[in-house]
């Protein structure tokens, strides 16, 4: 080899053009929603608080299942944790009922914290059924406590104190924030270096390990994240029905349609759990009259994505095209020698 | 006294739990693969025996050898045309989904199929008849026969794996699935041969539980949560340790029970829980690989 | 031709290990197959047995190419590989390992019996878990479950490794009966004097490619050593291509 050339000069670069676009849409639609209380029915208001706090929880479970490699089918139980903690800080305490969202949200990443010491010795399917057990123990034990209702429940009475209008338009807002706070939330996450150690576990846990990696807090930090997540979408969720049943608000269904929106969307990809999020609805939408038809539709339709498609609907269009709306890979790219930095 | 006579019952209710259990701790040692369809498959089962015995009124337990070798084959075409497809590339996501979603779609498909109203299979006399130990203590004889159903089960599974030429198979196939195709095993056939087996015995173990108790399409996933609490407490790798597992769990809950009766599946609960805390290998585990 | 292998190339995901390599070995042939870590010597028996996810070129056995054609199938038709590191199953028993490696059941005159006089220091072990063995009954024991099989074709990777030289010639010294039994041997081999004093032929391989090949007795050792290091008159350090 002949003398030495000098290294070329890298930068790191993250964002692209189709980033950029999707950044100005993003802003333009957060403004127009922001807007609802202004332009949308009641019901229209209603509908949307139900999308932003799914939104949220998919979001939540996107980080533990696509980036954490944690599967659990028992985020149900910050669900129902964020609807119990709503209950007993408005009502029982006389919190504000806003801050008792956030209280409640608070519980969940609490509560969380020796969940995931149990849960996490258990690995895989295991460790699945296991969050699935923790979620059921919660709910007995709510359920047994006749101060929250016991089985049959109890309705937010604290929400009675605000105009029903002013109270929908806030719910609104709320939601919006959380599920808009939930996506951002994982985007920053995952741009720090928190999230390259994310994406090293998720592809190769004992490489990254071995690498210096902390896998267990890197994961226990993000179970903690989740909870508080999905304990404050449950909150907003509640705050909006108002009528809190253990058996509804620990229902396994929520992470089920968790999984179906993420898996339908992309696990693993930011953009996955908004596209799955607006697959659902939809398909709720039309096939709300056909009764249980539209469970099964929805779990074969989780299959199928699973096994043929497995980066979901947002990973056939971005493999495609290249885009990414939330772009999280870094790229090297040579700076030309009178390039500064 | 009554607390030996909760023991008993719980132990009997245990023999039940044990062989949930089996077919799960099969499959997972087998393949790794935790098979989160298994109870709702139990439920299909007594659902099948229900079928039968509304068409030709014979004793539910007659419909046993017709069921049993059904679910096997309905075990064995699962692993081979769908699971076995997720099992490929070590990924933890794919056999987690896709059973889930099976669960799904079991549960709700039972749904449309029969409604959501409680069923139950009618065993006639033998189901409330007991023998009077002393008298405070009566074992009924359906729970007993289940517990030896259980104790057979196991023990004969046991055989299969330590005796025969499939059981060979398994813990070759399992320990190491690549040295395993240099000596011309199948995985794909192993696999199936694994899931068949377990369907069979989660088969027994529904119709046991229709004939016992009620049942509907959504009970599927507690049996799901008894069996894998009875695994995990009686220790992952050891199918002895699903029995001891079992037996513990019933004992639990019979006695949270009588405490009141709201606490008895929390008990067991808490028991798992203490077990997940205290000692994560189980009461008879060996040392398992993530 | 008992094996022919044409122009074949096989990957690790993005990684090429093997480039265009060819090789032949007819029936009741000792062939040795060697080469520096990293050569690509398992990975050739690896493509010949079926292992290799991603490969492209010919392997045909007696005739018929075995494109498509599983690991486990291959052992059917009578290719039997005793795998680097031996694998020897944990969960089963020394009697057991030899049972199962039998499971898919070939014509022949190997059985366990006649296994273990040909391995004597495993005849009182039979009920021990197989990997309570000592590095070289464990070796012996990988050998004895291929036997099982009948093969007409044994691949042996680097049965040599880690044993200490008494035990390698132990080993070695039942070659001789498993050819005369009828099986067509490829060995791989890190030690080039045992290769060549055991096989009829050899091929060595350097970064993917044969470098070399002829009978044992017509290779000199410049040679061998030339090809084995890459070394060609002219150049200096590795030549890499």
């Amino acid at each position: 080899m002949s003398g030495a050339v000098a290294a070329p000069a890298l930068r790191v670069q993250r964002a692209t053009l189709a980033s950029r676009v999707g950044l100005v849409v993003g802003v333009v639609a957060v403004a127009v929603l922001a807007a609802g209380p202004l332009w949308a029915r009641d019901s229209a208001l209603r509908t949307l608080v139900g999308f932003f706090t799914l939104l949220a929880l998919a979001a939540m479970w996107n980080l533990l299942a696509g980036y954490a490699g944690l599967v659990s089918i028992g985020q149900q139980a910050y669900v129902g944790l964020g609807a119990y903690g709503l209950l007993y800080f408005a009502d029982t305490l006389g919190l504000n009922l806003f801050v008792s969202v956030l209280v409640a949200g608070l519980v969940g990443a609490l509560v969380a914290v020796p969940t995931a010491a149990l849960a996490f010795r258990l690995r895989g399917g295991y460790f699945a059924i296991g969050t699935w057990v923790i979620a059921e123990v919660y709910r007995l034990v709510v359920s047994n406590v006749s101060q929250l209702g016991g089985g049959s429940g109890l309705t937010l009475r604290a929400a009675s104190a605000y105009d029903r209008t002013a109270r929908l338009f806030a719910t609104y807002e709320l939601a919006l924030a959380v599920g808009v706070g939930a996506v951002v939330l994982g985007y920053l996450l995952l741009r720090r270096r928190l999230g390259l150690a994310l994406t090293a576990i998720r592809d190769q846990e004992a490489a990254a390990q071995r690498l210096g990696v902390d896998v267990f807090r890197t994961k226990f930090l993000v179970y903690v994240v989740a909870a508080f997540g999905c304990s404050l979408a449950g909150a907003v969720v509640y705050l909006n029905l108002l009528r809190v049943q253990p058996e509804a608000a620990f229902s396994v269904n929520w992470t089920a349609f968790m999984i179906f929106i993420v898996v339908i969307g992309g696990v693993g990809t930011i953009e996955g759990p908004i596209i799955g999020t607006i697959v659902f609805f939809v398909l709720q939408e039309t096939l709300s009259g056909h009764g249980a038809w539209y469970l099964v539709l929805l779990g074969a339709v989780a299959v199928l994505v699973t096994l043929l498609a497995r980066r979901g609907l947002w990973g056939l269009v971005a493999g495609r095209t290249g885009w990414s709306l939330f772009p999280v890979q870094r790229r090297l790219q040579e700076l030309h020698p009178t390039e500064g930095r | 006294m009554t607390w030996l006579n909760d023991v008993v019952q719980g132990l009997l209710l245990g023999g039940l739990y044990a062989l949930f259990a089996t077919g799960l701790s099969l499959m997972f040692g087998v393949m790794r693969l935790v098979n989160l369809a298994h109870g709702d498959l139990s439920i299909v089962a007594a659902f099948l025996a229900l079928a039968i015995v509304d068409t030709v009124p014979v004793n539910p337990l007659w419909t046993v050898p017709l069921v049993v070798p059904l679910m096997f084959g309905v075990g064995y075409l699962l692993q081979r045309g769908l699971l076995n497809y997720t099992l490929r590339g070590g990924d933890p996501l794919p056999p987690v989904l896709v059973t889930f979603g099976l669960s799904i779609i079991l549960q709700n498909l039972l749904l449309e199929v029969f409604s959501a109203d409680s069923q139950g299979l009618d065993a006639g006399r033998i189901e409330d008849a007991s023998i009077r130990v002393s008298d405070r203590l009566a074992v009924g004889w359906f729970p007993l026969l289940t517990l030896l159903v259980g104790i057979a089960v196991l023990a004969g599974l046991q055989l299969l794996i330590g005796r025969t030429r499939l059981g060979r198979a398994f813990r070759a196939t399992a320990d190491d699935p690549e040295a395993a195709s240099l000596v011309g095993l199948d995985h794909r056939h192993v696999y199936a041969m694994a899931t068949g087996i377990a369907l069979a015995t989660v088969a027994i173990a529904g119709i046991f539980l229709g004939i016992r108790t009620t049942f509907a399409p959504s009970v599927g996933p507690t049996r799901l949560i008894f069996a894998f609490e009875a695994v995990v407490i009686g220790g992952l790798g050891s199918l002895w340790g699903t029995l001891l597992g079992g037996l513990v769990l019933g004992v639990a809950q019979t006695l949270g029970a009588q405490l009141s009766p709201g606490w008895g599946v929390l008990a067991g609960h808490l028991v798992f829980l203490a077990v997940l805390a205290f000692r994560p290998t189980g009461l008879l585990g060996k040392a398992v690989p993530a | 031709m008992l094996l022919q292998v044409d122009g074949v190339a096989s990957f690790y995901g993005e990684f090429q290990a093997l480039f265009d390599v060819s090789l032949e070995v007819a029936e009741g042939e000792t062939v040795a197959v060697i080469g520096a870590n990293g050569a690509g010597k398992s990975t050739l028996l690896r493509t010949v047995v079926g292992l290799m996810a991603r490969t492209t070129g010919t392997v045909a056995f007696d005739g018929r190419p075995l494109e498509g054609v599983p690991t486990h199938r291959r052992l059917g038709l009578g290719i039997a590989m005793v795998p680097e590191g031996r694998r020897i199953f944990p969960s089963l028993t020394v009697e057991e390992n030899l049972l199962v490696g039998a499971h898919r059941h070939r014509p022949g005159g190997w059985d366990a019996g006649r296994i273990l006089e040909l391995f004597p220091a495993l005849a009182d072990k039979r009920r021990r878990p197989g990997t309570r063995l000592s590095g070289g009954e464990q070796q012996m024991l990988a050998i004895g479950r291929a036997l099982m099989a009948n093969p007409r074709l044994l691949l042996l990777d680097e049965v040599s490794l880690g044993l200490a030289p008494i035990v390698v010639r132990r080993i070695y010294q039942a070659l001789p009966e498993v050819v005369a039994g009828g099986a067509t041997v490829v060995l791989v081999e890190q030690d080039i004097g045992r290769a060549l004093r055991t096989a009829d032929r050899v091929y060595c391989l350097l970064e993917g490619r044969v470098a070399l090949q002829g009978p044992s007795g017509g290779l000199t050792r410049q040679q061998i050593t030339d090809a084995y290091f890459g070394m060609r008159a002219g150049t200096g350090g590795g030549g890499r291509a």
